[in-house]
C-alpha cells in the first residue's frame, strides 16, 4: 500500500513526530511505500538543522536524515510555514526539503492513505 | 452519487475536517490554506466544520484588538475555489449558541451520522 504521511507537530513537545517515525518504519518493514512524509504546522520544526537535542535520548532530527538520505523517503517542509517559524532553505535536515503546499495535495491524491499526525 | 465523478478515477474525494477556533492556534488558518491550494488540483472536496472549527465561519469577526490578521473574509472566496461542499455539525453549532444566520458564507447543517457516513466515501481526511 502507498501511504502519505503528515506531520503536524514539532518534535520533543508532542509525540507525533515519534509516532510517525515509528509507523514509517513498521510500514517500510511491512513492504509498503511512503509516497511522501510532509512537515506542516509547527511539524516543520522537524526539519530545523541547529536543534542540538541532548544526546542521552533518541535525536528526532536524525531519524529524517535516516529516513530521506538513506531510506530514499521524499521528505518535504511546508515553505510558508517554514517562513513563518524561520526554517530556511540551507539550514534544514540532511534528507530532507523545502517546498510548497502542493506538495501535500499532490501526495493526498497519489497515495492509499493519508495519515496525519499531531 | 454525481456519475462524472464516479467515472473519473483521477478525481479523488478529499475532506477537510475544521476542529479548532479560528485565532487561539494557527490551525484554522493554515488548514484553509491547504483548503485553497488542493482546489488548484481539481479534486472532488468537502470541507466539515466540527467542535470549536464552527468558530472559524462566524461572521462580523473583528481582530483589531487581538492584533491578529483575520481572514474570515477568505471563506468568501472558496465559491470562487469550486469547494460548494461546506457542512457544520449540528450539535457543535448549537451547542455554541450559533445559527446558520450567524456565519459569513452559506453552509449546510449535517447530523454527526451524516458527517460520518461522509468520512467513509472519502479517499482523505485532512483534520485541522
Amino acid at each position: 500500500m502507498k501511504f502519505a504521511v503528515q506531520v503536524l507537530e514539532a518534535p520533543y513537545n508532542n509525540q507525533a513526530s515519534d509516532t510517525a517515525y515509528h509507523f514509517i518504519k513498521a510500514a517500510l518493514d511491512k513492504g509498503h511505500t511512503i509516497v511522501r512524509v510532509f512537515f506542516y504546522h509547527n511539524g516543520v520544526v522537524n526539519a530545523n538543522n541547529s536543534a542540538e537535542p541532548p544526546n542521552d535520548d533518541r535525536n528526532i532530527y536524525k531519524r529524517w536524515t535516516e529516513l530521506g538520505k538513506e531510506k530514499g523517503i521524499d521528505i518535504v517542509a511546508c515553505i510558508a510555514a517554514s517562513k513563518r517559524r524561520g526554517i530556511k532553505e540551507g539550514q534544514i535536515v540532511e534528507g530532507t526539503r523545502i517546498s510548497g503546499l502542493g506538495q501535500l495535495a499532490d501526495m493526498t491524491i497519489e497515495a492509499d492513505r493519508l495519515i496525519t499526525f499531531g | 452519487m454525481d456519475e462524472e465523478m464516479e467515472v473519473n478515477e483521477n478525481v479523488k474525494k478529499v475532506m477537510f475536517v475544521m476542529r479548532k477556533a479560528p485565532h487561539g492556534s494557527i490551525y484554522s488558518y493554515e488548514g484553509l490554506e491547504t483548503v485553497l491550494i488542493t482546489a488548484a488540483y481539481e479534486q472532488d472536496m468537502t470541507m466539515v466544520f466540527v467542535g470549536d472549527g464552527v468558530f472559524a465561519l462566524v461572521k462580523g469577526q473583528d481582530t483589531t484588538d487581538i492584533g491578529i490578521k483575520g481572514f474570515i473574509k477568505t471563506y468568501g472566496a472558496l465559491e470562487h475555489y469550486d469547494v460548494e461542499k461546506i457542512y457544520v455539525d449540528r450539535v457543535s453549532m448549537e451547542e455554541r449558541g450559533l445559527t446558520p444566520d450567524d456565519f459569513a458564507i452559506d453552509v449546510e447543517v449535517k447530523e454527526a451520522e451524516e458527517i460520518a457516513a461522509l468520512m467513509e466515501e472519502q479517499h482523505a481526511t485532512i483534520p485541522y
